[in-house]
């Protein structure tokens, strides 16, 4: 990654207000992993614990109307679009109360009111309809922006290219948001992309603009994305934003690859990413920048703890879906 | 409202009859579109888009690269967004490669949201092939398997009349449906009626009326049933004719009040027996009507092979009137007269699609 440019552009106030999403995504999402290893959330479950910076940077970017649609980890893009902590968890323990009624689990999310479309669970679905809603505001002629979250081994499907050599041709406002967190599972990249692979090259190739940025850095994700996010809404045609981050928990499940004895990653691997938090960086920026002393975001940290503690409690209580509601909502 | 009382009703082509569906609604509803491979051809789609690209132009009926499954995505999240997408594939065989968003999403979408993330009015036509060579992977059908799955509603319409009424039930309903048309009918003529009608899901027809032998049968093979019922009437037998015109959902009382009524069950369906519909409709007389049955149920569909190319092997593939003559025959104990094989239709289709 390149040198950062100075970003005394972004006002304090905003970045202020991503830290506070961020901090929030992050309590959210480690105290749900926490909990899951209860074995009371019956629902594969992919954390997105190191990745926050990508869902926030690029979803504050985005103004209303526009929507957001996500894959198999979208615990992150759900919570900084704005979805209810209290859902989500209510949703992971199969309760009437989730977000999806306890009908779709981790990986089937929605919260169209603050325009999280939907998730789902195999790889690359997504990312067609996100064009495809793209292709609704572009009929009708509303400015309005669909957003995909996907990883980087959706690049590896063909429905990616499918969609994009589409989105193209009709200059489609979808910008494709690929985090690459350099792992498919337990595969790294050297057995599914050939040496020296530029995601973006592949992206530009079929006519999209494409950025590469580093994910664990809030501004720069956000920056980039409001830079392309104006091309898109100028009309000039869909964009590719490739976020070079990292996950910090096993692939599905609530623990660190060593506590399950896992070996595709060594430790010094996880740990030199960790030293490079998202939130710690921009708890430090923010500092740095004399936007917020430390006791302020500490005080901040401190609310959203007890917010979310309080969710969690009250979606744990919460009502099984009735056993005689089995076969509503099929049509 | 069935279209079966509907006035006027004039003699027209089944694939004018989905053409004059789909146009009429897209006048009631701007937020219909038609696209996939070829549909603003001057052929359209065998005849059945040209004239909703005459009237509401290239901004409504587009051409798509051959891309079904992101296509169909794309119609899905063009749905959630409040449009009416109707995806065409020229044959049914290339949608086996959107069965990811056929199935994995489309079918499921409002159940796995729990209702909380609309639903996917979507509409996809395919079309099934038949003859002239049309081959393994040009002729096969495939409600079977779409059926197969909670979520998608799949009709087939047997007549211009449901062509017409199907295709305007599919785009008035609130879910995914994949209306599959066999490219034998899209020349048949037939009275349709010139009002906006909705031929509900889930109603079979009784097609001709009979007491001693019920036939259902699927799509194309109710021409085969009608010939082969003409027929048999001259033999004193009087078949009863089922079109289920949906596949899912089943209308299972009109089939089980016909078995109950005649003991006898065929069923001549155009995809293969190995859990095909044709499986399903003999479970349902088994389950539900057992005692009536006076023998064995018979399924008549597609032989334990793929489609081969060869004329001469092609001529012995599909079941036709004859067949269905034939077996009813036997079911009720009697003889064929002569040679039943002046009885079918000679194929008068032109290649090469
Ligand atoms: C079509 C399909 N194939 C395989 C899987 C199983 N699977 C689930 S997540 C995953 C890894 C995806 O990696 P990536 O897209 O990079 O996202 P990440 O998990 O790294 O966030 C795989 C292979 C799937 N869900 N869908
Ligand atoms: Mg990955």
């Amino acid at each position: 990654m390149k040198a950062e440019p100075a970003r005394t552009e972004i006002p304090g106030e905003l970045r202020l207000e991503m830290h506070a999403r961020l901090l929030r995504v992050r309590i959210a999402s480690r105290r749900l992993a926490e909990l899951y290893r209860e074995q009371e959330m019956r629902t594969p479950a992919h954390f997105g614990l190191g990745q926050e910076a990508v869902a926030v940077g690029v979803v504050t970017a985005l103004r209303p109307g526009d929507v957001v649609y996500s894959h198999h980890r979208a615990h992150n893009h759900y919570l900084a679009s704005g979805g209810s902590v209290y859902e989500l968890a209510a949703e992971l323990y199969g309760r009437e109360a989730g977000c999806s009624r306890g009908r779709g689990g981790s990986a089937h999310l929605t919260a169209q009111a603050v325009g999280f479309i939907a998730s789902t669970a195999i790889l690359g679905e997504t990312i067609a309809i996100a064009t495809g809603s793209a292709l609704a505001f572009s009929m009708r002629g509303e400015r309005r922006l669909a957003v995909s979250f996907f990883g980087e081994a959706a690049c590896e499907e063909g429905i990616f290219y499918e969609s994009i050599n589409y989105a193209a041709i009709r200059r489609l406002p979808v910008l494709y948001v690929c985090e690459n967190n350099l792992y498919s599972t337990e595969s790294p990249l050297s057995v599914r992309q050939p040496a020296g692979t530029e995601l973006c090259e592949r992206a530009r190739s079929f006519k999209l603009k494409a950025e590469r940025v580093d994910g664990n850095d809030l501004a720069a994700v956000y920056e980039a994305s409001a830079r392309l996010a104006d091309g898109l809404r100028r009309g000039e045609g869909p964009a590719f934003l490739e976020c070079m981050t990292y996950r910090w928990l096993e692939h599905v499940g609530p623990h660190f690859d060593h506590e399950a004895g896992r070996t595709y990653r060594s430790r010094e691997e996880v740990e030199s990413w960790m030293q490079r938090c998202p939130v710690k960086r921009s708890a430090a920026e923010i500092i740095r920048l004399g936007v917020a002393d430390e006791a302020a975001l500490a005080a901040l940290s401190n609310g959203i703890t007890r917010d979310v503690e309080d969710a969690v409690k009250r979606a744990r209580a919460a009502d099984p879906p009735p056993q005689g509601d089995l076969y509503a909502d099929v049509w | 409202m069935s279209g079966d009382a509907l006035r006027p009703a004039r003699n027209i082509k089944f694939k004018d009859a989905l053409s004059e569906g789909l146009c009429m609604a897209m006048e009631r509803d701007p937020g219909i579109f038609v696209t996939g491979i070829s549909v603003d051809y001057p052929s359209g789609i065998f005849g059945s888009t040209v004239e909703a690209l005459r009237r509401f132009g290239p901004a409504r009926v587009f051409d798509a690269p051959a891309m079904e499954n992101a296509l169909t995505g794309i119609a899905i999240g063009a749905a959630v967004m409040g449009m009416r997408p109707v995806v065409v594939h020229p044959r049914n065989d290339f949608m086996f490669l959107a069965f990811d968003q056929l199935i994995n999403v489309a079918a499921k979408w409002r159940y796995m949201y729990g209702g909380r993330a609309g639903s996917v009015p979507i509409v996809v036509r395919g079309i099934i092939g038949r003859g002239w060579g049309q081959g393994p992977t040009h002729s096969q059908s495939l409600q079977s398997v779409l059926a197969h799955f909670p979520g998608l509603a799949v009709v087939m319409p047997a007549s211009p009349e449901d062509a017409k009424g199907l295709t305007m039930a599919a785009l008035r309903a609130s879910h995914p449906v994949i209306i599959l048309e066999h490219r034998s009918l899209f020349e048949l003529t037939g009275p349709v009626p010139e009002e906006y009608y909705a031929t509900p899901f889930g109603h079979a027809k009784v097609v001709r009326p009979g007491v001693d032998l019920t036939l259902v049968a699927t799509s194309y093979m109710v021409q085969e049933a009608l010939v082969a019922a003409g027929v048999l009437a001259k033999e004193g037998i009087e078949v009863e004719i089922i079109d289920p015109r949906s596949i899912r959902p089943l209308d299972e009382e009109t089939i089980l009040a016909s078995v109950r009524k005649t003991g006898r069950l065929i069923v001549a369906d155009t995809s293969w027996e190995c859990c095909g519909f044709s499986s399903e409709i003999a479970a349902l007389a088994a389950e539900k009507a057992f005692d009536a049955l006076r023998g064995p149920v018979r399924r008549l569909s597609s032989p334990n092979c793929p489609a081969p190319v060869a004329a001469s092997l092609e001529s012995v593939l599909y079941p036709k009137a004859s067949t269905i003559v034939g077996l009813s025959l036997h079911m009720l104990g009697r003889h064929p007269q002569g040679n039943l094989r002046g009885i079918d239709a000679v194929d008068t289709f032109k290649g090469p699609y």
